[in-house]
């Protein structure tokens, strides 16, 4: 099923007898998504309002991520929050999955930058929350248990995101030869100072890799004083702007797995993950390659763990009964008849 | 001000209640009715009522000990940090217990490597950043009212501050919080990078006015200090020119940590109370650009070039400290200037910046209809407006003249594309305006999330919501949805 409008669309939720499966190009599946009857938000598609002198985009949510992109770089703007471009990508995929980037230690995720939503529910009834205007405190923030909720509360027809002017200048820097343990205290120096790092991830092949955008002057300014910071680690040389995608990696040998941790506890993490494919937000979050079906054996730690490709859905550690609760009785509340859950 | 009506058979249990309190937390509750006094408004000081009781709690259990009390006995409960809500968000009713977080400062946590602190939720927000300046680093959301508001009423408002524009507000800022719910659990809501699996209950729970738990403590995030900051005030013959200037300024890319905005009639009341020399003109911007000296010079030189295409009567960049802080001495005066000259009501809708033309022109086009002056001071670069309506309040009638304007100025911030409250809140203030923003489904959806944190809708209850809509859930007379 493919809805042209929102009005289809929740007709088609008030109708269905049938568990849904929500996607936009489905490339941000993971898995034990998408077992129910397929639902497309494709059909939803186009920019709404434009305002780059208020940095403000309105767009329906089916619009190909590549697209807006485009649009918003013929204005010599972007999208703040740097989400990963797949083929097929739909901006309605990159709120559900909250998609945030490297630039995310600057300017926050997908959801520090949404700022308005309208989405049917469960029920089919058609909701609007936030706006779009960057201060907004009327009522709840809605906005924001839509963000990353996976379209388990209802499907988003159309959001207000915030945009960000194209950097004039971006330099991506380097300190090669660093493992991940050693590549973490030069990631918390660089975030700890002055710098206004816009990305700050470790490669296994390239080492620590940092970024550094605005004015040429700036730039040039910030360089100087970040490489001073940096100098016990090494001397830091210009690379290769075509790293960052990478610090994205989308299949591994076994399973795929995204650990958030606060970096002090990475290093622990790190000795407890044999394969480690990419670290990025200055150490906060790391990818690892595991065996497939297999649960990796973690220390305690404050974050949690969530296998991102593979057979079954799986996150560690199992979340506290009454934060479960509050999940469950949202959803039930938002999709009474458990279309949008069917398999997730 | 319309408020419920107190339960009767609450208040009638008050002895009971209170003895009840007291022997689970003996120094902590207050009800002798000289010192529940000040417990009877926060800053929206024209409506007080005086509370059932008050608690002063120490800490996170204590919160929970009170709250399942209160739950048993079908108490209602109302949060309050500092006191320093705007729009009535602590204001009590006669047959509600006030939980306030005065006693709970304490600095619990300090972690550079990670760039994060944890507090108890009544630390001011001020003394957040005094604990890590020393260290070079700040807590970015600024409130005005940043010496005296507590980290718990900031979330609760998801207060935001002059800064905004390029730090965000609290929600942007937050990693985690300690919640008690109104049965009396106590809930971990957030982590690192403030991600936790499910969905984004940190994320609704800032923001919701005291209406989904009590955040006892809160872990937030620390940005290294910049080298430098450096303001340039902009004057103009007109405020459209300077609404103008806002928006090519933020078209040409450039991304200042603030952008202020006054009108005459602003500047005037602010010059004779604060004596800051700003120029004779319509209108002013004071625009603060961060970074070593070089490259503050270079962004300032692009503001410049772009404020020279509006022909503004003047544009001093400081020099210097003492510069700097004159410049920013009008506009933080601002309140206190006009407060001398007259009573006046603080209105808080934001607005896309391209609309600025269109909603200065009808705010004073509803001035001369209403027969009150209105002076404009806000912040620019993110639309949240400050209209100040002045007004008698010891003339008859005038207070609810001065209502109704603000009333239409707010459908107006709605009718261009904004929003009633952009830092403020919603608070008893502008509950009966909800429905210009949201339909009777929108509003269900937000309440519906009440219903699940808090079921007996015990928790700031009149708050929010028109009162005719909500009273079913309140009045416990609604269908289990």
């Amino acid at each position: 099923m493919r809805p042209e409008t929102e009005a289809e669309l929740a007709q088609i939720i008030r109708e269905t007898r049938v568990p849904l499966s929500v996607t936009g190009g489905g490339s941000r599946l993971r898995p034990d998504e998408g077992q129910g009857q397929r639902l497309e938000t494709t059909g939803l598609s186009g920019v709404v309002l434009y305002e780059p002198a208020a940095l403000t985009v309105v767009v329906r949510a089916g619009t190909l991520l590549q697209d807006l992109q485009q649009i918003l770089a013929s204005e010599g703007q972007m999208l703040a929050f740097e989400p990963d471009l797949r083929p097929g990508s739909t901006i309605g995929g990159v709120a559900a999955s909250n998609s945030s980037g490297p630039r995310r230690v600057l300017v926050g995720a997908c959801r520090d930058a949404m700022l308005g939503v309208r989405f049917v529910d469960g029920r089919g009834q058609v909701i609007s929350n936030g706006g779009r205007v960057m201060k907004n405190v009327t009522g709840y923030d809605l906005v924001k248990l839509m963000a990353g909720s996976r379209g388990t509360l209802g499907v988003l027809s159309e959001i207000a995101l915030r945009t960000a002017p194209l950097p004039p200048c971006a330099v991506t820097l380097a300190l090669p030869g660093l493992d991940a343990a050693a590549a973490l205290p030069a990631l918390t120096a660089a975030l700890s100072g002055p710098f206004d790092v816009s990305g700050a991830g470790w490669l296994p092949d390239a080492g620590v890799l940092l970024r550094l955008e605005g004015l040429p002057v700036s730039v040039r300014e910030r360089r100087r004083a970040l490489t001073d910071r940096l100098a016990p680690f090494g001397s830091l040389i210009e690379s290769d702007a075509a790293l960052w995608p990478r610090l994205v990696p989308r299949m591994a040998q076994g399973d795929l797995w995204r650990v958030i941790c606060r970096p002090s506890e990475a290093p622990a993490l790190l000795a407890h993950l044999p394969q480690v494919l990419a670290m990025d937000w200055g150490g906060a979050l790391i990818w690892a390659d595991l065996p497939a079906g297999q649960a990796p054996d973690l220390p305690p730690w404050s974050g949690h763990a969530t296998r991102v490709t593979g057979d079954h859905a799986m996150t560690l550690p199992a979340t506290a009964p009454l934060v479960a609760r509050l999940n469950d009785s949202l959803r039930r509340r938002f999709d009474p008849r458990a279309l949008f859950q069917g398999g997730a | 001000m319309q408020m419920p009506v107190a339960n009767a058979a609450i208040v009638a249990r008050r002895a009971a209640i209170v003895a009840r309190l007291r022997q689970a937390v003996p120094d902590a509750v207050i009800d002798d009715p000289a010192e529940t006094r000040a417990y009877e408004c926060d800053a929206l000081s024209a409506y007080r009522c005086p509370p059932l009781a008050v608690v002063l709690p120490a800490d996170t259990a204590q919160v929970a000990t009170v709250l399942r009390i209160c739950h048993e006995e079908g108490v209602p409960v109302v949060p309050r940090g500092a006191g320093t809500s705007l729009a009535g968000g602590a204001m009590p009713t006669a047959d509600a217990v006030v939980i306030g977080l005065s006693r709970m400062t304490a600095l619990l946590q300090v972690d550079l490597t990670d760039r994060l602190i944890r507090v108890q939720a009544g630390r001011t927000n001020l003394s957040v950043t005094q604990a890590v300046e020393g260290q070079g680093f700040f807590y970015a959301p600024d409130p005005s009212s940043q010496l005296a508001c507590a980290i718990g009423g900031n979330i609760a408002m998801n207060s935001g501050g002059a800064h905004c524009l390029k730090y965000g507000v609290t929600t942007n800022n937050l990693l985690g919080v300690t919640l008690v719910l109104m049965d009396g659990s106590v809930v971990e809501l957030g982590g690192p990078m403030g991600e936790a699996p499910g969905l984004d209950l940190l994320g609704v729970v800032c923001g919701s006015e005291g209406q989904l738990g009590i955040v006892t403590e809160a872990t937030l995030r620390i940005l290294p200090r910049p080298a430098g900051a450096r303001p340039a005030l902009i004057a103009f013959d007109s405020s459209e020119t300077a609404g103008a200037c806002v928006a090519a300024i933020i078209r040409a890319g450039i991304l200042p940590v603030a952008i202020e905005f006054m009108d005459r009639p602003c500047i005037r009341a602010t010059e004779a109370f604060a004596n800051a020399g700003y120029p004779d003109c319509e209108a002013l911007l004071i625009v603060e650009v961060e970074g070593t000296a070089p490259e503050i010079d270079e962004q300032m030189a692009l503001i410049r070039q772009i404020a020279q295409g509006f022909a503004p009567l003047e544009f001093r960049e400081s020099r210097s400290e003492d510069e700097s802080r004159r410049i920013w001495l009008g506009r933080k005066s601002a309140f206190g200037a006009m407060g001398q000259i007259n009573d006046y009501m603080c209105l808080d809708g934001t607005i896309p910046v391209s609309a600025l033309p269109q909603v200065l022109g009808g705010i004073a086009e509803l001035s001369r209809r209403f027969g009150l002056d209105v002076a404009n001071v806000f912040h620019a670069g993110d639309g949240n407006m400050h209209p100040l309506i002045l007004y008698d309040a010891n003339a008859p009638g005038e207070l609810q003249r001065c209502e109704d304007m603000g009333a239409e100025i707010l459908k107006l911030c709605v009718r261009v594309g904004g929003c009633l409250t952009g830092e403020h809140g919603v608070g008893v203030e502008k509950r009966e305006l909800m429905t210009e923003q949201f339909s009777d489904i929108d509003l269900e959806a937000q309440m519906r999330v009440k219903d699940v944190f808090d079921h007996a809708w015990l928790l700031n209850p009149a708050k929010v919501f028109p009162l005719a809509i909500s009273a079913p859930r309140r009045q416990g007379t609604a269908d289990a949805a």
